[in-house]
């Protein structure tokens, strides 16, 4: 059975429709790239499934229960963490402070899971005293995903993780994620980097127009020429 | 060609302004100035012949001053932050925390007084059960009241005008059981004071407050730096919907927030009026200068508040040398306004 399952999901901000029964899966040990171009609907599925938007239709299930429009701290529990795109660490905290609050839920001591981040993230080791606000781009979205690996999800959910990165920045996060992928968590992401995403993807979906277009595995998705007509438009 | 030295000119005066700007800004700079006027004050007041002892006993009654103001600085600024709402009631939770104290104290049983201070062993008494005692009413109001306007999304300007009538609303019900008659923790009383150095005098209740506001300060520190809920204050405080998503359990937050706000505001009220008197339309008064204190600092930012506290106590104080002293929070609130045109963000805060 699949770790997450989004069925049939309809959804959208008040009047406005975004999402069209839009499904997807993902197993226990996949990588999965939701790519699509602007305005397809693409952070609109994260924040779906994240239960910050309830679905007006279809259901949203993860591990065996129903999460459909659930209090975000109550799918945390349930071993579903989320990085969204833009302001994901808490600037006047320090980088230390900002893992910590990733694991807020837990109580006792978080050492040992901090030394885990820092491993995969040696540059946090550096600078853990170091306020996140004045850290670069690059190291922010590490501070992010070290925040929502503190509590060892089964699911990461990484919303466009490479925007606004130089393209070396972008290799070292697309590396870090096949990392957290091999050490058993399932990835869940957004890319605009359709390209680079798909390459490292065991699957991948197509969103267009607040519907899910095409489907399948990451390679087979670069090659196909419907992927290109819908990024393309015509 | 005229056009162009025309854009020209004006790119180069905009260049100008933004280094005017950069120039200007800079929290240091802003330092710098406030230090001029500090010795403006020191040339105006030799000027005036007023002798340096009276200086420097007003500098020490303003930083007693703007200790009690930082106890509800504090509160306003991690309501603030917390919250995004500007707590037009909390001078009159101090007022509240104020009679509260005034009421315990009128039915504790006397003790001895402390020596060298002008109350019992009731005062402290009555304090200790003050502060939880108005940090649970403050959430309390804030269940009965923001609460329900956050729950349905109101505008932050629906926000103030709730906080209003509540300052209101609370006030009159301290008129109604108390009067409108001024009061004294302890009536005719006589308050000793000790020499604190070179012919500059202090009531020793005047030290206690400033010594209690300390150790406060120095707790609410170490709750936020050193505790998980402090921490998650400062994260929530930061960014609301990040919170959320880390599994902060927010209504915990706010419960904590109102807690310690409430609780300082009543500590600050009962030390106000400890050093002063009882007047029902106390805290009102104090509102001004408060936010004062927590937009100098720049407003949400804990530390900001400290500094505007202070700051702001001391011009209250050391102005009543050059004219009468009921204008000291306006003094106050002038120097606000100076510091905001020169640096908006407040001096804590951060660019952008």
């Amino acid at each position: 059975m699949a770790l997450l399952k989004v069925d049939d999901a309809t959804a959208g901000y008040g009047e406005m429709q975004v999402l069209n029964s839009v499904s997807l899966t993902v197993e226990s040990d996949e990588i999965v790239s939701i790519v699509g171009p602007n305005g397809a609907g693409k952070s609109t599925v994260m924040k779906l499934i994240f239960g910050l938007l309830k679905p007006w239709e279809g259901t949203v299930q993860f591990d065996g229960n129903d999460i459909s429009g659930m209090a975000p701290d109550k799918i945390v529990k349930l071993g579903l963490c989320y990085v969204p795109q833009v302001d994901n660490v808490f600037p006047s905290l320090s980088v230390e402070e900002n893992l910590e609050m990733g694991a807020f839920i837990l109580d006792g001591p978080l050492g040992e899971r901090k030394e885990r981040v820092f491993e995969l993230f040696p540059r946090l080791a550096e600078r853990r005293r170091q306020r996140a606000g004045k850290m670069s781009g690059g190291e922010r979205q590490m501070v992010a995903m070290g925040r929502a690996l503190m509590l060892d999800p089964k699911l990461l959910m990484l919303d466009e993780p490479s925007a606004g990165l130089a393209p070396m920045l972008v290799d070292m996060i697309f590396e870090k994620v096949a990392e957290v992928n091999a050490a058993g968590v399932a990835v869940l992401m957004v890319e605009q980097n359709a390209k680079r995403s798909l390459e490292l993807a065991d699957r991948g979906y197509v969103l267009a127009t607040g519907r899910n277009q095409v489907e399948g595995p990451g390679s087979e998705l670069l090659n196909d020429p419907e992927v290109a007509r819908l990024y393309l438009g015509g | 060609m005229a056009v162009v030295e025309q854009s020209l000119a004006g790119a180069r005066g905009r260049n100008l302004r933004r280094r005017a700007g950069k120039l200007f800004g800079n929290r240091w700079t802003l330092v710098v100035i406030l230090a001029l006027v500090a010795v403006a004050v020191v040339i105006g007041a030799d000027a005036k012949n007023i002798s340096g002892v009276r200086m420097l006993t007003l500098v020490v009654r303003g930083v007693m001053l703007g200790g009690i103001l930082s106890l509800g600085a504090v509160g306003v600024t991690l309501i603030y932050g917390v919250l995004k709402m500007s707590n037009f009631a909390h001078g009159d939770y101090m007022t509240v925390g104020a009679y509260l104290g005034f009421a315990l104290v009128g039915v504790l049983p006397h003790g001895p007084r402390i020596a060298g201070l002008s109350f019992g062993y009731e005062f402290i008494v009555a304090l200790l059960l003050v502060m939880p005692l108005m940090g649970l009413i403050a959430y309390g109001l804030d269940r009965f009241t923001f609460r329900r306007l956050r729950v349905r999304r109101s505008p932050p300007i629906m926000m103030a005008m709730a906080a209003l009538g509540l300052a209101f609303g609370v006030r009159s019900i301290v008129y109604m059981v108390f009067g409108a008659d001024f009061a004294f923790f302890y009536t005719g009383a006589t308050r000793p004071s000790i020499e604190l150095f070179s012919g500059v005098r202090i009531r020793t209740d005047q030290l206690f407050i400033l010594v209690l506001a300390i150790v406060l300060i120095v707790l609410v520190y170490l709750l936020l730096e050193r505790t998980k809920i402090g921490k998650a204050m400062r994260a929530t405080a930061d960014n609301l919907d990040l919170a959320r998503i880390s599994g902060i359990d927010t209504e915990r937050v706010v419960f904590w927030t109102w807690l310690i706000g409430g609780a300082l505001a009543g500590a600050g009220g009962m030390l106000y009026g400890l050093d002063v008197q009882l007047r029902p339309e106390m805290g009102w008064w104090l509102l001004l200068p408060l936010f004062a204190s927590v937009i100098l600092g720049s407003i949400g930012n804990v530390y900001g508040a400290l500094v505007g506290a202070f700051t702001i106590g001391i011009v209250w104080q050391v102005s009543g040398a050059f004219m009468n002293p009921a204008y000291g929070p306006g003094a106050a609130f002038l120097v606000m306004i100076l510091v905001l045109l020169i640096r908006p963000e407040g001096l804590l805060g951060r660019r952008g």
